[in-house]
């Protein structure tokens, strides 16, 4: 179909339902209040609409449904709204909702490089999760992903990782938001400046700290060799002793100012009598933070962290370009690139997929739970 | 319980001088009312008072000793805020008791002085609730009620009324009252907008605009011999009426006022004023007539009683000459 007939159909159709066209009230107004009828009744400036035909009166400012039935107010916003929810809704089932489903359902299949595109790929159950198989000799072997050593690596590494960072970064975010909470000269240059790390492409950052943590020639190595901290160069990033505390290094000073900023807004909202009543009650500046401060922000840390952990949990970019190929480091989000991109295994890799999907969704739905995080923002 | 003391203060923002040289003593045991429009400083001096802002020059005295540099806690104040600033994640018991518990006061000593300034205030039934369980008028009472355990020397309120309704207002303002019969060792200063809540809660009003002291007496007082006329056009309901030009020439001064209450409706011949009645406002008791005799504004006439058929009659007013206020062109009164 051409585009614009297609444009055409959608424009009949929202004009149908939201605005109700005479054209289709013409013929079901109820009692044979006919337009003809009722515009002979009526003096002066006749109403009319779009198309120039004299309306009913019960046209003017009315919607109906398709069957004439006239909808009360609150049935004609909810219908308003749905309008304006249609554009979204189809793109996220465009790019979120089936590319989901696709991904779900290559997982139980053996697709590969070559069978992906032309329809070849054979549904093949769980397999790819987990497979029981008994050899010739009687001896039952278990394959799949569930039963794979690097997957539950892959997945104590993630896990590791995102409760770390997330947790560094909140700490620190916290203190970054307090500091920038206070009034000072500059402040506003300063808050803008703490952003920058968040702001660097993660490409660019981790290539910048790549360099840095060098064995051969970073700085970082450097500085701590002449300060005597260390007495021979560490590899940061080679090393499987290091390259996940280097990881967290990087990640930590690339998204704290992150967390500062959305508990920064949180701190900012704090009414500041509030401050002003715990001043003249004397209460000390400590006790303030932890009965005052700490409690009302609690609803804005919690989002933040929901907001972190979604990231943090699904890895890669800083990972795949820091410690490419390091065991220690590895994240399920990796793991799954790999499995797609140098084996050719669509069928694996979308069952990883599948799996870390779940495994978020999972953890999400547990903090969300007991941290009793109001998201419809209903209770405050 | 204490006599405060101001002497020349001054209070400064950058170049920005909100409080510009104040003098004032407050009795102890005093109500003392701060009005003024908005952005006259009430709210500042308040806060001055209360050591929440530091003052930029001059002293603040309680019982002649010197506060400027005594931290809000060590003052002895208490102070209700227009927000209430309930801590919200606390209930009503632990709001009310959250400063005590700084003052190591015993489990015991804290739990009485709650339970009693819970029961003064007809809360005691509300104790275990949250702020947000509350409506205005009783957050508002919480506010006090934590203010009432602190058992403060000087008692701080800012525009304490201001967000409820009318109705609550009322009632509240009888309540405050009350308090302050109750406890009538505490010095209470009180900070409003609403010269109603001056004229009626007040031992004493302080007017105040542009950061300076505009004058202090007690309610009577300003309202019968108003010392600008700025005081005499802020101070009573509905608003003086003020005269210019040739009306005022007859009385030999600039500006002429009288109260709509003062004007007398006579028989034609009988008044030097005549004009058509424009408007009229139904009390209920009283009726306000706007007769338009030529002057700026229309001239506001109170009447008691029923009045019908009154518009657009033309009357003959006679002002109430005990009860003229003249004012020269300083804005001054002329005595």
């Amino acid at each position: 179909m051409k585009a614009q007939p297609t444009r055409w159909l959608i424009w009949k159709w929202i004009s149908k339902t939201c605005w109700s066209n005479s054209s289709t009230l013409k013929k079901i107004a109820p009692g044979g209040a006919t337009p003809g009828a009722t515009s002979g009744t009526v003096y002066g400036k006749v109403p009319k609409n779009w198309s120039g035909e004299i309306m009913s009166s019960t046209d003017v400012g009315t919607a109906r449904t398709a069957r004439g039935r006239e909808l009360n107010l609150q049935q004609q916003r909810v219908r308003a709204a749905y309008m304006f929810l249609i554009p979204m809704l189809v793109m996220l089932a465009v790019v979120a909702a089936w590319p989901l489903f696709r991904s779900i359902s290559f997982s139980f299949t053996d697709a590969s490089a070559n069978t992906i595109f032309n329809g070849q790929s054979e549904w093949i159950g769980f397999e790819n999760y987990l497979e029981r198989r008994v050899r010739s000799n009687g001896e039952v072997r278990w394959r799949g992903i569930l039963a794979d050593g690097d997957w539950w690596n892959a997945v104590w590494n993630t896990v590791r990782f995102s409760l770390i960072s997330v947790s560094l970064e909140t700490f620190f975010g916290l203190l970054v938001a307090l500091v920038l909470n206070a009034e000072f000269k500059g402040r506003g240059l300063v808050r803008a400046a703490i952003l920058i790390p968040w702001a660097i492409p993660t490409v660019v950052s981790a290539r910048m700290w790549g360099w840095m943590l060098n064995d051969q020639f970073g700085i970082i190595n450097h500085l701590m060799m002449s300060i005597g901290l260390i007495d021979q160069p560490i590899a940061w990033t080679a090393s499987s002793d290091t390259s996940m505390i280097a990881v967290l290094i990087v990640d930590v000073w690339k998204t704290t100012p992150f967390m500062a900023l959305l508990i920064l807004a949180g701190l900012q909202l704090i009414p500041r009598d509030m401050y002003e009543a715990a001043k003249i009650d004397g209460v000390h500046p400590v006790r303030v933070f932890f009965k005052i401060t700490l409690p009302l922000l609690r609803p804005a840390i919690m989002v933040a962290v929901i907001f972190r952990a979604l990231d943090a949990l699904r890895i890669f970019d800083l990972i795949y370009l820091l410690t490419p190929q390091s065991d220690a480091t590895v994240t399920m989000s990796v793991l799954s690139y790999r499995e797609i991109q140098q084996f050719g295994d669509y069928g694996e890799g979308s069952a990883m997929s599948t799996l870390l999907f779940f495994i978020i969704t999972l953890f999400v739905l547990l903090y969300i739970k007991l941290g009793k995080v109001d998201l419809s923002g209903e209770k405050s | 319980m204490a006599n405060i003391e101001l002497k020349a203060v001054r209070k400064s923002y950058g170049n920005v001088e909100v409080i510009k040289g104040i003098d004032l003593e407050i009795k102890k045991g005093e109500f003392m009312v701060f009005v003024g429009p908005s952005g006259c400083g009430k709210s500042t001096l308040l806060r001055l008072i209360s050591g929440l802002e530091q003052i930029t020059s001059g002293d603040l005295m309680f019982d002649g000793e010197l506060v400027n540099n005594v931290v809000p806690s060590k003052r002895g104040i208490a102070m209700v805020f227009q927000s209430y600033a309930l801590y919200p994640h606390m209930t009503v018991y632990d709001n009310m008791a959250f400063g005590m518990q700084l003052a190591k006061a015993s489990k015991q000593e804290q739990d009485e002085r709650v339970r009693k300034a819970a029961e003064l205030l007809q809360i005691d039934h509300l104790l275990d609730r949250l702020p947000k369980q509350l409506s205005g008028g009783q957050r508002q009472r919480v506010a006090i009620g934590r203010a009432i355990v602190r058992d403060p020397r000087v008692f701080l309120f800012d525009e304490p009324l201001s967000n409820l309704d009318a109705a609550l207002r009322v009632q509240t303002r009888l309540e405050i009252a009350k308090l302050h019969h109750d406890m009538e060792d505490v010095t209470m200063i009180y900070v409003t907008h609403d010269q109603v809540e001056a004229m009626t809660l007040a031992d004493r009003i302080c007017v105040l605009r542009d950061g300076v002291v505009e004058q202090v007496g007690t309610p009577a007082e300003l309202y019968d011999s108003p010392n600008s006329i700025f005081v005499a056009g802020f101070i009573g309901s509905p608003k003086m009426n003020f005269l210019k030009g040739a009306f005022a020439d007859a009385y030999g001064c600039t500006t002429l006022g009288i109260r709509a209450e003062h004007l007398e409706i006579v028989g034609e011949g009988e008044g030097p004023w005549k004009g058509e009645i424009v408007h009229s406002e139904d009390l209920g008791s009283d009726h306000f007539l706007f007769v338009e005799v030529g002057a700026d504004e229309p001239v506001i006439v109170r009447q008691p009683g029923k009045m019908s058929g009154a518009l657009g009659r033309t009357v003959t007013l006679k002002p109430n000459d005990g009860h003229l206020h003249r004012f020269g062109s300083d804005e001054k009164p002329i005595r």
